[in-house]
């Protein structure tokens, strides 16, 4: 699943963006070193080819539910990390710009997500020294289908913990993760079969091809499993860094938090703004007449249902609500406005 | 003068599978000619054109423009002095814009903003294409597309232009003004077909290869008239001879 | 949607970038530079806010105006991808039962309102991002992203995948066709036959690739692929840019929805 940017904050979308933009650069200069000239147009055409194919639904048997594919693990298999990892943030791109899969914010996180498990975790330390130069369909279809859940599963499971960290929904963790990772397996194992299909399709019929890509992979390609795993560490760390930083300055978020922990909320500011406007509401009354503050019914009513929502209060909402229906009415106009300017013109 | 001379002398050409394409090819085309290049499927045609800009190295031959001979060094040279336009306009159009595929060629040459500039429109002029300059190639028709092919590759100015069934998937207006377009081209012009009445119209000579040699080289009135010869390699009249 | 929906939806969008409209004219720098500053202020928010986000859709709703861009359409594919953050963020009112503030008695939970945040959120950022590609061709957004900086290997990347992308639909358009000729009723539409689909789609780009490779080399190409500097910010690109941002900055850092509220509140009292 594609990350969304409303679900997004600005720490951690800019950190994940930071990420996939240094793997990025890291895979383009690898490859510009060494790259054969001929793989450039076909990283690219690959990556339309990879764009239509995933176009294309599939049946998958039993369900009558339809699937397509994914796409990472294919590509690393194909054309080795450092390429794979490009075709995958290109297709990612024009996806979230034509399409609006998830936004450009949360592009950052859907290129890591969907690219750099696959491209440099799964492929290099799992799916190549399982399967390595083997031609055997059988152990082609076994690596794909474990080798594509592990990635969808780390994928899955990012998405859930940047949602988290970003703070903007309520899920906690716990369910988060059981809502995405089966999903994730389901859609895994039939990815991984149509994954090895192909392959195995293509070996079957032009051998060649794939034997001569794999030819003109950059050499001394081999990546080494500590340095991916700094990585990983380094953005750990970072996200963690980033994420206080914002916290000391963004102190709603952080008093949001203690009161849940406390269950005691910032009294004073509240209070204070809520009589005066209470008031104001009150001689409202007449002109609303749905709203039936009155300065008697507030004390019941706010013992009752005690907000533990700090920083919200009751009148400064309504001067909200009424300010935001003015705020969107005029926008309105104003379009309606250059749509008659311009009605006139022609 | 000399320098737009294209000779093939005793050109061999084996594919790596062991397949002989090229049996030993002889032939000169002198500045301005016209010629065109007929055979059946498999003769050899395309592999004769692939080795005019040193995509192909003969196995044992040589190729020469003036005093240049091809090698893997001189490719580059060769590239600048002949132009190729492929069958499938797609294939050629590379770039996201017409604009950015007319000037892939020149900006390859090194020349500098201004003279790009200038060439890419020159040459969309020559095909009636300067309004195309910003589109994408996918909103082209097949027409449209052909012409910014020709275009991109006149923009290179070559001495010789060689052209692999241009006509293949063109309507009938759009070949018509294919044709009219190549007639006032006063390159050396190279064309392999299976289009004879746009052989005729536009080519002076004509080459008929058959199983990796040059079968026939003559002027293309008598060879495409000769019916024996033209049924010996797969090929009838040019349908324009045939209604006589 | 089916294939040939999205092949129309893609082709339709993707027109509609090549208009000569006010918005089109700008710069793709400015536009992108614009989009990323929007779409970071909008999602900088605070959980719970939801009036302070009404300003920002003058931006949408303006360039839709100005640009000319069909409104059903955008609203059309916003919805279409609605469902995930929808599944997500519905879960916020059900667990943050919290009451925030109650009109006319009712009391309503703090969840509601983060809710609402996000809806809002999504649609003025999906809206956004849609916009800027509906605004400017894929083209133009690429030479924008290589004149900040992006490595240039990446911009041919996206380049190609643009140029072939409708080439390749199309082709494998055909490739369904002909498989959707012999397959009757039970349509063909299982794994084996889809393997095999791909698979042929795949041989038949590597092999265009490498004709391709040939036409690149026709042209002299040696590794690198040339760009002209294109574009040219003016003082147009430059007043709309400081005055997005002007914009951005009151509608974020003052309660600019709230003060127009008192203002008509103490008007009327």
């Amino acid at each position: 699943m594609h990350m969304a940017d409303a679900l997004l904050s600005p720490a951690v979308g800019t950190t994940l963006w930071a990420g996939s933009a240094a793997v990025a650069g890291y895979a383009s200069k690898k490859l510009k070193r060494d790259i054969d000239d001929r793989m450039i147009p076909l990283m690219g055409v690959l990556g339309a080819f990879i764009f239509a194919a995933q176009m294309i639904n599939f049946t998958i048997p039993g369900t009558g539910s339809s699937g397509h594919l994914g796409g990472g693990m294919i590509l690393a298999i194909i054309l080795g990390p450092h390429a794979a990892f490009l075709v995958m943030a290109s297709i990612l791109t024009v996806q979230s710009l034509f399409f609006a899969d998830g936004g450009l914010l949360a592009l950052g996180c859907n290129i890591w997500n969907l690219g750099f498990y696959p491209c440099y975790f799964i492929y290099p330390f799992i799916y190549k020294p399982w399967v390595g130069d083997s031609k055997s369909p059988g152990r082609i279809l076994l690596a794909s289908v474990v080798c594509v859940v592990l990635a969808l599963q780390l994928g899955a499971f990012s998405v859930v913990l940047q949602t988290l960290l970003s703070g903007k929904s309520e899920l906690p963790f716990g369910t988060f993760v059981l809502l995405m990772q089966p999903i994730h397996l389901a859609i895994g194992c039939v990815e991984g079969v149509v994954t090895a299909a192909i392959i195995n399709y293509v070996r079957s019929v032009r051998p060649e091809i794939l034997e001569s890509m794999a030819a003109s992979r950059p050499l001394g390609a081999a990546l080494s499993l500590k340095k991916i795993m700094v990585t990983l560490v380094a953005l750990v760390v970072l996200t963690g860094g980033v994420l206080s930083w914002f916290a000391s300055t963004h102190p709603d978020g952080l008093e949001w938090a203690i009161e849940k922990v406390t269950g005691q909320s910032e009294l004073s500011e509240p209070e204070q703004g809520i009589v005066p406007t209470l008031k104001g509401i009150q001689e409202w009354t007449a002109f609303l007449p749905d709203y039936s503050f009155k300065p008697g019914d507030v004390e019941p009513q706010k013992e009752a249902a005690s907000p533990t929502w700090p920083g919200i209060e009751a009148g400064t909402s309504v001067s909200g609500i009424i300010g935001a229906a003015i705020v969107l009415g005029m926008i309105i106009l104003i379009a309606m406005g250059i749509r008659c300017i311009r009605r006139r013109d022609t | 003068m000399s320098h737009h001379i294209l000779e093939f002398d005793n050109v061999f050409f084996r594919y790596p599978d062991g397949t002989e394409a090229l049996r030993g090819i002889n032939f000169l085309i002198t500045h301005g000619e016209s010629v065109g290049v007929v055979g059946a499927n498999g003769a050899g045609k395309s592999t004769l054109l692939q080795h005019m800009n040193g995509y192909l190295m003969p196995t044992s031959g040589t190729v020469t423009i003036g005093d240049l001979s091809l090698t893997k060094k001189t490719r580059q040279e060769f590239r600048k002095k002949v132009g190729i336009v492929f069958q499938n306009p797609d294939d050629q159009l590379f770039m996201p814009t017409v604009f950015d595929d007319v000037a892939f060629g020149p900006l390859n040459l090194g020349l500098d903003e201004a003279a790009v500039r200038e060439r890419v429109r020159k040459s969309l002029v020559m095909v009636n294409g300067l309004t195309l300059q910003d589109k994408p190639p996918h909103h082209l028709s097949c027409g449209q597309k052909s012409a910014v092919a020709i275009a991109a590759v006149m923009a290179m100015e070559p001495d010789i232009l060689a052209m692999d069934e241009p006509a293949a998937n063109l309507d009938p207006r759009s070949r018509r003004s294919l044709i009219t377009l190549l007639k006032t081209f006063k390159h050396s012009k190279i064309i392999a077909s299976h289009d004879l009445d746009l052989i005729l119209d536009v080519c002076e000579r004509c080459l008929v290869i058959g199983g990796g040699c040059v079968v026939a080289d003559g002027p293309s009135s008598e060879i495409l008239s000769d019916g024996k010869l033209l049924e010996e390699n797969s090929l009838e009249l040019p349908l324009s001879l045939q209604r006589r | 949607m089916t294939f040939d929906e999205k092949y129309f939806d893609l082709g339709r969008m993707d027109r509609l970038s090549y208009q000569e409209t006010w918005v089109h004219r700008l710069d793709p720098r400015t536009k992108v530079i614009a989009t990323m500053l929007f779409l970071i202020t909008v999602i900088s928010f605070p959980k719970y806010e939801v009036v302070a986000l009404a300003p920002f859709f003058l931006f949408p709703v303006l360039v839709m105006t100005i640009g000319e861009i069909p409104v059903r359409f955008i609203m059309k594919k916003v919805l279409v991808v609605s469902p995930f953050v929808i599944f997500i963020g519905i879960f916020n009112p059900l667990l943050d039962t919290g009451t925030a503030i109650i009109i006319s008695g009712i009391p309503i939970s703090a969840g509601w309102f983060s809710f609402l945040s996000i809806l809002l959120k999504f649609f003025l950022t999906i809206s956004a991002a849609l916009l800027l590609i509906a605004t400017t061709s894929f083209p133009g957004v690429c030479h924008a992203l290589r004149r900040l900086g992006v490595p240039s290997l990446i911009i041919s990347q996206l380049f190609f995948l643009y140029r072939y992308l409708f080439v390749l639909m199309e082709e494998a358009m055909r490739i369904i066709r002909a498989r959707d000729m012999r397959a009757f009723d039970r349509r063909g539409t299982d794994i084996k036959v889809f393997a095999r689909l791909v698979g042929t789609l795949f041989l038949r780009t590597v092999d265009r690739a490498e004709r391709i490779y040939y036409a690149m080399l026709a042209r002299g190409f040696q590794g690198d692929i040339p760009t002209l500097k294109k574009s040219h910010m003016t003082a147009t690109d430059f007043a709309f840019l400081a005055t997005t941002i002007a914009l951005i900055c009151v509608f974020r850092f003052f309660p600019f929805t709230e003060e127009i509220g008192r203002t008509v509140q103490g008007l009327f009292i």
